[in-house]
């Protein structure tokens, strides 16, 4: 696969953004401020609000999808990019403002801490005084997902939907080839289970969002909380095909037209 | 099993046949979809018009009155195309999901190794009318 241009560094910031033109531009520069050896890369997921411009001004680069193609989509062409310009780390940040930059510096120094991790997850709820403004049902729904989790994987996971986290090679690799499409956080934690590749959390600051619309609603996140536990049964019995290099495409993409 | 209900069932059958002829002819299908619905067709139309089949079907699956088995097996196919349809559009899905990573990315890539476009250059109202353009109206 060939290499784009020589990149200064090895480290890519990846920012999955649909319709955030009112926070972008902020993340943005604040993640240069805070960790300028990261390159910043947003994927504009078919965005109608000028999301592309407003980030290529405030100095990103810019992947567009030619329509939206969903939260899991985006950060899937995040990694193929992290794979094919050949970064080390690679973190994903929200593109509404939820994350703090300057925790970056946290998990990277966790992931150099211990080179057998493959991925480092920021955790809303390691700390005691942690106050995340999210509605009830929406917490339910998330500690049912730690609890299934957990027991799954054999670690205690506090936050399976956090979306903040740093991956490494093995992981970037792992993830460009398959990832979850609709709500693909606690999936992933699975698939990273099952390819036998290692995760920690850390306790991380969230903000409330900035602005913009949470991809998940209080309408949908029944059917987020079926369908996640779909998922997981599923990855149970182990129909999810775990796919390795050389073996066929995963699920749906095998055939012809 | 009355014989308007056959001449019914026949004429549904032949129509959804030449339906699904005509289509082919047109080119309007790929041939496995194609092959998929004259199979179809094809079934329907024996049984309908084939009555000691349609009876041995019946018997066999212990339904009294055939035409019942008609509706059946009509049944059956929809509900086997649904799912092959299902199949279909989830490679689809994923594919164009592919797809537009691919076409993305390469954009990027291309836009990152392409010069920056000149901006178009503007004039002033006397800059305009050196050049011979005149004011802007």
């Amino acid at each position: 696969m060939s290499l784009g241009a020589p990149y200064s560094f090895s480290h890519l910031a990846v920012v999955p953004a649909y319709n955030e033109a009112a926070t972008i531009g902020g993340v943005i520069r604040s993640l240069r401020e805070q960790v300028p050896d990261f390159d910043v890369l947003v994927i504009d997921d078919g965005s109608t609000d000028g999301t592309q411009i407003v980030a290529e001004s405030a100095g990103a680069r810019v992947v567009r999808h030619p329509f939206n193609l969903g939260i899991g989509g985006a950060v899937q062409s995040g990694f193929s990019f992290a794979l094919e310009n050949g970064y080390d780390y690679m973190v994903q940040v929200d593109g509404d403002g939820q994350h703090d930059p300057v925790e970056i510096n946290r998990l990277v120094e966790t992931m150099d801490d211990d080179p057998r991790l493959d991925m480092v997850c920021g955790s809303r709820f390691l700390t005691k005084d942690y106050k995340y403004p999210s509605p009830v049902s929406r917490r339910t729904g998330i500690h049912v997902f730690a609890f299934l989790l957990s027991r799954i994987v054999g670690q205690r996971v506090s936050d399976p939907t956090s979306g903040f986290r740093l991956f490494n090679r093995r992981a970037i690799a792992v993830f460009a080839r398959d990832y979850p499409h609709d709500y693909p956080e606690v999936e992933a934690v699975l698939m990273l289970h099952y390819h036998r590749l290692r995760m920690r959390e850390v306790p991380v600051r969230m903000f409330a969002r900035g602005g913009g619309v949470s991809s998940i609603s209080s309408g949908k996140s029944v059917y987020y909380m079926i369908k996640v536990l779909l998922a997981i049964f599923v990855g149970l019995v182990r129909a999810r095909p775990v796919v390795e290099p050389g073996d066929e495409a995963p699920v749906a993409a095998a055939g012809g037209i | 099993m009355s014989l308007n209900f056959q001449l019914l069932a026949i004429a549904a059958s032949a129509g959804l046949l030449l339906v699904v002829l005509e289509l082919v002819r047109r080119r309007r299908f790929l041939e496995r979809y194609a092959l998929v619905w004259m199979g179809c067709a094809l079934a329907l139309l024996a049984l309908a018009a084939w009555r000691p089949g349609l009876e041995l079907v019946a018997a066999v699956l212990g339904i009294a009155y055939p035409p019942t088995a008609l509706f059946l097996v009509a049944g059956g196919f929809v509900g086997l195309l649904l799912l092959h349809f299902s199949i279909a559009v989830s490679r689809l899905t994923d594919q164009s999901k592919v797809l537009a990573q691919r076409v993305a990315l390469l954009e990027e890539r291309q836009r990152h190794h392409e010069a920056p476009p000149v901006p178009a250059r503007t004039y002033r109202p006397a800059e305009r009318e050196a050049v011979g353009r005149g004011p802007r109206p």
